[in-house]
């Protein structure tokens, strides 16, 4: 092994001046949650930057509901899970067909569609959120599941149908032209030729549309307002409320909450970045 | 709103006849799903809205609010600061992470990680951190100087650069991401060509890397200053608007109105901002839909 050059070893260092500041930005705010997790409330307040006695005794406050502020974390948990699924699912539906509609049958008016749906992708959510909650008073769907579901929707299907739109152009037509020409009809060619072609795709907007709904805040706290209704996110900025409120068991909450989004975009990744950053922004 | 800004060459609809063939039947009922949800759950609450916030009134009433003249130039320091000084690191840290390390490469797979998890938890860890008697950092500001750490939530330019600052920790990882795609595309030839030349740092990135960057690099800008402004969540939880309302934006003003049950106002402050967002909408929709 030959020795570094002085020069090496001075790039080495610029690189390091550089990424020890980025690695101690990105990480103060989620130690600081983690160490809150971990902490008993008396070590919490110490300013220690590792607790005496690390324990893991919140989790079990949290899991077994033993706070009044975590009396329904259960349900909202189970909450969170079911409105992030089903708006993933009804999403990847809705998005799926319009976007093998537009690229694939070429319906008529379908780019015309498309704009109307970037539009809405570019108007910013929480523009919307305003005429949305009166909308969905109006429709009566207040405090009900499916408020935030149809919203959540409603704000992820435009990127989901530009995405898939974008793939299935890259689908060569000779593809529908032969299963056509094998008597496929229009259903076959979606289900046995086109849903497997595009599986890479439809797993990058199903995990967008799941982990958008799963994060959302603004629309939930709008739309739901029973203890028992209420996201994740909701019932954490309710901790707020009150003055005392239990810092090391919000954190832990906060912790558990965040854990399922970062583990599925860390498993998605190569899917993430392949289908997600590409399209979103193309020079 | 102005949707024929989008500048699309429509392709006008057939009259519907009998010539529709299977193919196109189809192509209707499966497009059909998401304009019912985009005439329920867009079209009516945009003109539902509009409708609402069609008394000129409301303007005068906006104008005359101390809190909306506040937000507004808020949301422009916001803006041209905080999109300004995201973009301009995640340019430089884009350079930093294309370097070929082992361990940058790790680096880059915990530094996504802001981007990854919710808002909601890590600003709200932000907030305790930034408390005056028992956060974090206000506990070393005494334990090194022997002074109080200042108030920080309480001041409101403080407090608004605070939810700056938390904001670029949140999608800084995501520009800088798609910066360095774009970096790693440039052809490595043209730098080995250039460092022939004898061509300095600077001058590698003055003549090759900026020219071949500038375009994603003011794509990235504009998009970021449309989510930017829809960014609630980092004043919103963060600093909840206040000391004394002094640290809204506008896309928390709305829902200040909202709560306050003043749903023309919250419509009209949305309204008073179209003037810079269609902009930059009909600027995105040409990029996106070539």
């Amino acid at each position: 092994m030959k020795l570094p050059t002085l020069r090496e070893v001075g790039t080495e260092a610029k690189l390091l001046l550089i990424g020890i500041p980025v690695f101690i930005w990105t990480m103060v705010p989620i130690y600081h949650m983690f160490l809150f997790a971990i902490s008993p409330k008396e070590d919490a307040f110490s300013g220690k930057l590792w607790p005496d006695h690390p324990t893991l005794h919140n989790f079990h406050i949290v899991f077994y509901q033993e706070h009044y502020f975590l009396r329904d974390f259960w349900i909202q948990f189970w909450n969170s899970t079911v409105i992030a699924l089903a708006a993933g699912a009804l999403t990847l539906f809705i998005a799926t067909a319009a976007a093998f509609s537009i690229s694939r049958l070429r319906v008529p008016g379908g780019r015309w569609v498309m704009n109307l749906a970037l539009f809405t992708y570019f108007i910013p959510a929480a523009f919307l959120a305003v005429p949305m909650y009166r909308t969905m008073g109006n429709y009566g769907l207040l405090n009900n599941h499916w408020s935030l579901i149809l919203a959540m929707v409603t704000i992820a299907s435009p990127y989901a149908i530009w995405v898939l739109k974008q793939a299935s152009d890259k689908l060569p037509v000779e593809l529908d032209e032969a299963a056509v020409m094998d008597g496929a009809t229009t259903l076959q060619l979606f289900r046995l030729v086109y849903v497997p072609l595009m599986m890479p795709s439809l797993v990058a907007i199903g995990t967008y549309a799941v982990l958008l709904a799963w994060n959302e805040y603004l629309y939930a706290f709008l739309l739901l307002s029973k203890d028992t209704n209420l996201t994740l996110p909701v019932a954490l900025g309710n901790f707020l409320a009150a003055d005392d409120s239990p810092w090391e068991l919000l954190m832990t909450t906060g912790f558990i909450y965040a854990l399922p989004p970062a583990a599925i975009y860390y498993a998605f990744k190569r899917y993430m970045v392949g289908g997600l950053t590409a399209g979103a922004v193309k020079s | 709103m102005a949707i024929t800004l989008s500048g699309s060459d429509t392709i006008p609809a057939p009259p519907l006849s009998s010539r529709l063939t299977t193919q196109q039947v189809w192509g209707i009922l499966l497009l059909a799903p998401y304009l019912l949800v985009f005439l329920a759950f867009v079209v009516y609450p945009v003109c539902y809205g509009l409708y609402l916030a069609r008394d000129p009134q409301n303007y005068v009433a906006l104008y005359n609010d101390p809190i909306f003249a506040r937000a507004a130039v808020n949301t422009l320091i916001f803006l041209v600061i905080g999109i300004n000084v995201k973009m301009l690191i995640a340019l430089f840290l884009s350079g930093f992470f294309a370097q070929q390390r082992p361990w940058i490469k790790w680096l880059s797979v915990i530094f996504i990680l802001p981007w990854a998890v919710p808002s909601i938890p890590t600003i709200l860890s932000v907030r305790f951190m930034l408390n005056p008697e028992w956060g974090m950092i206000n506990h070393y500001i005494f334990a090194l100087t022997g002074d109080d750490g200042p108030n920080w939530l309480n001041d409101p330019t403080v407090a608004l650069t605070m939810a700056i600052g938390v904001h670029i920790w949140k999608s800084l990882p995501f520009w800088t991401l798609i910066l360095l795609t774009g970096r790693l595309a440039i052809p490595h030839d043209l730098y080995e060509a250039s460092e022939v030349d004898g061509a300095n740092p600077w001058q590698k990135f003055r003549f090759i890397t900026w020219p071949s960057m500038q375009t994603l690099y003011v794509t990235c800008t504009l998009l970021s200053m449309i989510w930017t402004l829809g960014d609630f969540n980092s004043v919103y939880l963060l600093t909840g608007g206040g000391p004394a309302d002094l640290t809204h934006v506008l896309s928390t003003l709305g829902i200040r109105y909202l709560r306050l049950d003043q749903l023309s106002l919250a419509m009209a402050s949305i309204v008073v901002a179209m003037p810079l967002v269609l902009p930059l909408v009909y600027f995105m929709m040409k990029r996106l839909s070539r």
